[in-house]
């Protein structure tokens, strides 16, 4: 008999109890983030998409070389004697043109291995992490400013360079072609 | 009633008839179960979104607020599926029985001194013995749907409501024996003034009884509020439909409107039992402070008034059936029936009998 009324005092005790918290919590302020109306605040070392500033690249390839999947290729292209690239923000001079610089986000493990051996600090890492695509080939990022027709002139430039440089050689081995043969050849072995 | 009223306000007969007529008709469905279905489903998402410290729906509109507009959009145009194996006629049937049963309890219900959709002395008999179509109804969809969990699901529900009608029609009785009527509308009447006069406070007048009666009302009242939870499957006593167990209970083989049938019937039914427990003990439409009508001398600003404290303190009641609903876990279903038969009847019986001792001298 004791137990039958003290069950019903706890029943009765602990259910307001239990309305008395949850009730407290009908007006705590909620913990959700609207997510796309508002960003939650990330960690300050996070790692996102990564970033390149043309303006300080030197296509010195280290990043890429850095990479352990292979997601950056560079392709550089030697400047002419006769073109100024300017110097870069820390005072390094650039002496190629960078004509390629992809990035495949798609393969990209985000370890920012490669922002650390960047002798200009022009590769790194941004705060964007939003840039899902439906179409693979579109997460192939090209950071070069050039137009595709500038590119090319450029390459065409230094292909035309390096014709006459070679043409001047040529004419310059054939004007001295009695003497080179008569000289022995210094790194043919001797029998 | 509603003629009269709006007799007193127009002046003209015809105009008296077409307005009273119109507003009878519609107003218990379309005038309030609609948009008070609309928003409770809301107001259920928001308060135990709060009640979890999460914010709930909040991207149609400000707040959400369209957000059961949008549901019920989509419920339209939602397939209507019929299981092959199921029994077609009674799987049909069966919402729509279930929904006649809790509308047809709104007939009853008196929502203003001047509006009460059939003015029958035996008001809350009625609703009693109507709201027994929807057990019925339930039993039928469990069957007809030819599923293991809907079948143990209406079981359950149809164990569950009969066995809590006992201690909800044993304090409506002894309510009958202190007002000495069934009819709600004369019960609200009764509990006029302030809200010394209602029932959870002993009745009106300052006799010995009304304070005698005190103790006894707060217990009636607890009891009705726990029975009549169970009997609208409301957490802690939702066992038909607990989701962990049996999918949905028995309306899971259902779909679309005939789905939206099930669940405008469930909420319609927590009004219904919200206000019974309101026209009961918390003086119906009666305004616990007085009227601004009777304040201000304009006499048909009561009736409205009245509507809206039965409105409100209708909604508190399935507020609280919310708030019991993120607080309570679900029972097993031996304490179920333990709560019912061990504890609910016979303290409601004993209360009866002190209440009848009471009502005496």
């Amino acid at each position: 008999m004791k137990e039958y009324f003290s069950n019903i005092y706890t029943a009765l005790v602990t259910i307001f109890i239990g309305m008395k918290v949850t009730l407290k919590h009908l007006f705590v302020p909620s913990v959700t983030i609207q997510y796309p109306d508002v960003k939650p605040e990330l960690p300050e070392r996070e790692r996102n998409r990564l970033y390149v500033n043309m303006d300080d690249c030197i296509g010195c390839d280290q990043c890429a070389r850095a990479c352990p999947v292979n997601c950056i290729q560079i392709e550089t292209t030697k400047a002419l004697p006769t073109e100024d690239l300017g110097k870069t923000s820390n005072g390094k001079k650039k002496a190629l043109w960078v004509t390629g610089f992809t990035i495949d986000l798609a393969k990209c493990c985000y370890c920012q291995l490669c922002v650390f051996p960047c002798p200009t600090e022009c590769i790194y890492m941004t705060d964007v992490y939003e840039f899902s695509e439906y179409q693979r080939s579109n997460l192939i990022y090209d950071f070069v400013t050039l137009t595709p027709e500038e590119r090319q002139q450029k390459r065409d430039n230094l292909e035309k360079f390096n014709a006459e440089k070679e043409a001047e050689k040529l004419k310059a081995a054939s004007e001295a072609k009695p003497k080179t043969e008569t000289e022995p050849k210094k790194d043919q072995p001797k029998e | 009633m509603m003629y009269d009223y709006f007799v007193d306000l127009f002046g003209n007969t015809v105009i008296a008839g077409i307005a009273s007529g119109i507003l009878m008709s519609l107003l218990p469905l379309f005038i309030f179960i609609l948009p008070y279905a609309l928003f409770a489903v809301l107001a259920e998402r928001k308060v135990s979104a709060h009640m979890q410290d999460r914010l709930g729906p909040m991207r149609i509109g400000w707040h959400g607020w369209n957000q059961t507009i949008a549901d019920i959009i989509k419920l339209i145009q939602k397939e209507d599926i019929v299981a092959s194996d199921t029994d077609k006629p009674l799987f049909n049937f069966a919402p729509i029985l279930v929904f006649a049963g809790s509308y047809a309890a709104f007939a009853a219900i008196p929502f203003s001194s001047y509006y009460i959709g059939s003015e029958v002395d035996l008001g809350i008999f009625y609703i009693i013995a109507v709201t027994g179509l929807v057990v019925a109804g339930i039993l039928m969809a469990g069957w007809a749907s030819n599923n293991k969990y809907s079948l143990l699901g209406s079981m359950r529900s149809v164990a569950q409501i009969v066995s809590y009608e006992i201690p909800t029609m044993l304090v409506v009785l002894s309510l009958v024996m202190v007002s000495d009527t069934m009819s709600l509308h004369k019960l609200s009447e009764m509990q006029t003034g302030y809200f010394w006069n209602w029932y959870i406070f002993g009745g009106p007048g300052f006799t010995l009884t009304k304070f005698l009666l005190i103790p006894s009302m707060l217990i009636g009242f607890l009891i009705i509020y726990i029975s009549t939870l169970a009997e609208v499957n409301r957490v802690p006593f939702d066992i038909p439909e607990a989701e962990s167990e049996l999918v949905a209970g028995y309306h899971t083989e259902y779909s679309g409107m005939k789905f939206a049938m099930f669940f405008l019937a469930e909420y319609a039914n927590m009004y219904a039992v919200s206000a019974i427990v309101a026209a009961l003990f918390f003086g119906g439409y009666q305004s616990p402070i007085g009227y601004l009508g009777n304040l201000l001398g304009v006499e048909w600003l009561i009736p409205i008034e009245q509507f809206l404290w039965f409105a409100a303190k209708g909604l508190f009641f399935v507020f609280v059936q919310m708030w019991l609903r993120w607080t309570l876990p679900r029972l097993r279903v031996d304490q179920l029936m333990a709560v019912s038969w061990k504890y609910l009847i016979p303290i409601a019986f004993v209360n009866l009998i002190i209440i009848g001792f009471i009502t005496l001298i």
